[in-house]
């Protein structure tokens, strides 16, 4: 299929498959092409084209920034700046201790405490976060994972104040610890218990939260940790698996909870490519709606539908020439659009250096509003359907996911990949090999390794969190600790230890410490007790 | 380098923060460069830190830190170093560290400070040249 180049040399070009790319594609790439069985119209059975036949003709994308900030009002000050904005969802960030389980005062926290997010010790932090928020009006997003059937627990019971029932609030809470051990470190208790709670919140979740996505499956951190494109999604749907598999064997049909999945994927980042970033993602539609039809007999049309949001990734982002960032999230954010995604969350220019400024957040949101008025980027449905190259790469990354896929399984499954070590050694690697093609020039950063200007300015305003910011919420934990009836909590800290021990659905058991103010510490230090903690395997 | 003695380096990630894979990419650039390199893991403590460099008669401590509590981890650290007589070790810095805080961390007695996405030719570089000789368990008083 060798095509005549004239006389003028070709540069070659490699896919993140390894396959070489041709200078263009045509209808010999797509040899017994279906449309129906291939592509289908949007919104129908195999969904490549997009989960909704009119995607953002009925409705845009949800524009959210992550935000979060180092105490509770502070963060209610920013979500009321951000509605005011014109965002649509607020997307919550909570600070290490938090994720971790750890109190503001307890001993390893303090440096932490309000860093990279809100700290939250307990239901009355919880609740300055929405005072004056109405939760049934908006939709809320949580990075949140080890301690996620915390916080949601804590959600409830302040959607309760409000007198807003559970069954209309709206979210998504992350709920996915198998990826904290491969690549953001905020485990705390080992796997198994860790994926018994995660079926927790999702059993919960379809009994009482309908409408909440229990569970966002991230490849983004995966993909920050050094996995490339097409395995940060194969990762993410292995790993999705085990979640099912664990709703399953508590007699949970598929069609109940598997519309309850969400996935949250990286667009974006070192290994950017415009198309196959695209491909993948609608290869991945088309691979997740044969997988839970043919192996999981799923019949419902939402278990079929691969949904995700998408992270406009930090890692391709440069300290150098910051500004050039904004570029490139906006291309990353075209990427995303034309992939169908439901929700964007756009790294900031400024994120190199520190958690975003106002104007760099605002910025961000900009240029999806940019996206989404002044281009006409969302008026079509998957415009790019149909493309040869398109087409093609769809067909070659579907094909990979399921290798990858395949091959984890056959390794003994993503769970023992993880304790073991494997998979974040292998990743790690592949880091590192990413870094050296950028040291040697191979791999062009601009800014970086080509274009580069002298005496670079870096003067940025970045965001500093306020060094008060730990007293605060040192006062504040101890008038909770002294306002409230120890008794009570230690009852209620028995009772949740007496369930965890019986294997119970956990998050019942929740509401009760939390009203009598336990703290998020306690709670995590009373289940440790039945579940212990994970230890770290060696990977380099 | 005149001494053909290997350089040891401890690469710790002090805190809560869970972001290590840029703390493994140097390690393996580091041993490529045919320095001893030793990782702590996740979450430990100054103290902890101090103890294992002590122990392992380092040359270096590198610290990564994305999580903006670099500035009060080092003040705990140099602290600590002094207090354990290890004022010879070479302390470095990486991570997510903004530029006005690389004035300050250098003032609490930090000797490099690498913020994310410095070259890692910068870092064995500095560290080569500006590690104590006769350093490790062959320590002068």
């Amino acid at each position: 299929m060798a095509k005549k180049t004239g006389e003028a040399e070709v540069r070659p070009v490699v896919s993140i498959l390894g396959t070489p790319v041709k200078c263009f594609y045509g209808p010999e790439d797509l040899t017994d092409f279906d449309y129906k069985e291939k592509l289908n119209d949007p919104g129908e059975y195999p969904f490549t084209r997009g989960v909704y036949s009119t995607m953002y003709r009925s409705s845009l994308w949800t524009m959210r920034q992550y935000s979060g900030q180092s105490t509770s009002d502070s963060t209610n000050e920013r979500f009321k700046y951000l509605l005011k904005n014109g965002q649509t969802g607020l997307s919550l960030a909570f600070d290490l201790p938090t994720q971790i389980g750890l109190d503001s005062d307890m001993p390893l926290a303090e440096d932490d405490v309000g860093k990279l997010g809100v700290a939250v010790d307990s239901l009355e932090d919880f609740e300055r976060i929405f005072d004056g928020i109405a939760l049934d009006q908006i939709s809320t997003s949580f990075t949140i994972n080890a301690t996620a059937p915390i916080i949601l627990a804590m959600y409830v019971l302040v959607a309760e104040k409000q007198g807003v029932e559970p069954k209309r609030l709206r979210g998504t809470i992350q709920n996915d610890i198998l990826k904290e051990y491969i690549a953001r470190g905020t485990w705390i208790f080992p796997p198994e218990p860790s994926i018994k709670l995660v079926g927790d919140l999702v059993e919960y979740c379809n009994r009482e939260i309908p409408r909440f996505n229990a569970i966002s499956v991230s490849g983004t951190h995966i993909l920050e940790y050094g996995a490339n494109t097409v395995q940060a999604v194969a990762l993410a749907i292995s790993i999705a698996e085990v979640y099912i598999r664990e709703v399953l064997k508590r007699g949970s049909h598929i069609d109940e909870i598997a519309p309850l999945f969400s996935f949250h994927l990286p667009i974006g980042g070192r290994d950017f490519n415009f198309f196959e970033d695209i491909a993948r993602l609608r290869g991945a539609r088309r691979y997740w709606a044969k997988l839970m039809k043919e192996k999981y007999g799923a019949k419902d049309k939402r278990s079929l539908q691969f949904r995700f949001s998408t992270g406009g990734m930090g890692g391709g982002l440069t300290a150098e020439q910051p500004l050039n960032n904004i570029t490139r999230a906006s291309i990353y954010a075209m990427a995303a659009v034309f992939s169908g995604t439901r929700s964007l969350n756009l790294a900031c220019f400024d994120e190199v250096y520190a958690i975003p400024s106002d104007l760099a957040i605002r910025t961000s949101l900009r240029v999806q509003q940019i996206l989404a008025n002044e281009t006409g980027v969302a008026d079509v449905v998957d415009p790019l359907g149909g493309s040869y190259y398109v087409e093609k790469l769809t067909d070659e990354m579907e094909a990979k996911i399921g290798e990858i896929i395949g091959k984890i399984e056959s390794d003994g499954g993503i769970v023992k990949l993880i304790e073991s070590g494997a998979i974040q050694r292998e990743l790690a690697r592949q880091s590192y090999a990413i870094q050296k093609r950028i040291s040697s020039g191979e791999k062009v950063l601009v800014g970086v390794n080509k274009f580069k200007v002298k005496e670079e300015e870096r003067d940025l305003e970045v965001y500093k969190t306020d060094p008060e910011t730990i007293n605060r919420q040192l006062q504040r934990l101890k008038a909770v600790k002294e306002s409230r009836d120890r008794q009570k909590v230690e009852n209620a800290l028995q009772e949740l230890e007496s369930a965890a021990g019986r294997g119970d659905n956990l998050i019942p058991y929740l509401f009760e410490p939390l009203t009598a103010k336990a703290t998020v510490g306690e709670i995590i230090d009373t289940l440790k007790k039945v579940y212990g903690t994970f230890k770290e395997p060696t990977t380099v | 380098m005149e001494t053909e003695k290997t350089i040891r380096i401890l690469i710790a990630k002090i805190g809560l923060d869970g972001h290590d894979v840029g703390a493994k990419v140097l390690i393996f650039w580091l041993r490529d460069q045919g320095m001893e390199v030793i990782y702590t893991g996740l979450r430990q403590s100054v103290e902890q830190v101090v103890e294992v460099a002590l122990q392992e008669a380092v040359d270096v401590i590198g610290v990564s830190i994305l999580s903006g509590s670099h500035l009060s981890i080092a003040k705990k650290l140099m602290k600590r170093i002094r207090e354990r007589d290890l004022d010879d070790v070479l302390v470095i810095f990486g991570g997510t560290i903004p530029k006005d805080d690389v004035a300050v961390l250098k003032s609490a007695g930090v000797h490099g400070v690498f913020p994310s996405h410095s070259k890692l030719e910068e870092i064995s570089a500095f560290i080569k040249r500006n590690v104590k000789h006769g350093g490790g368990e062959e320590k002068c008083p």
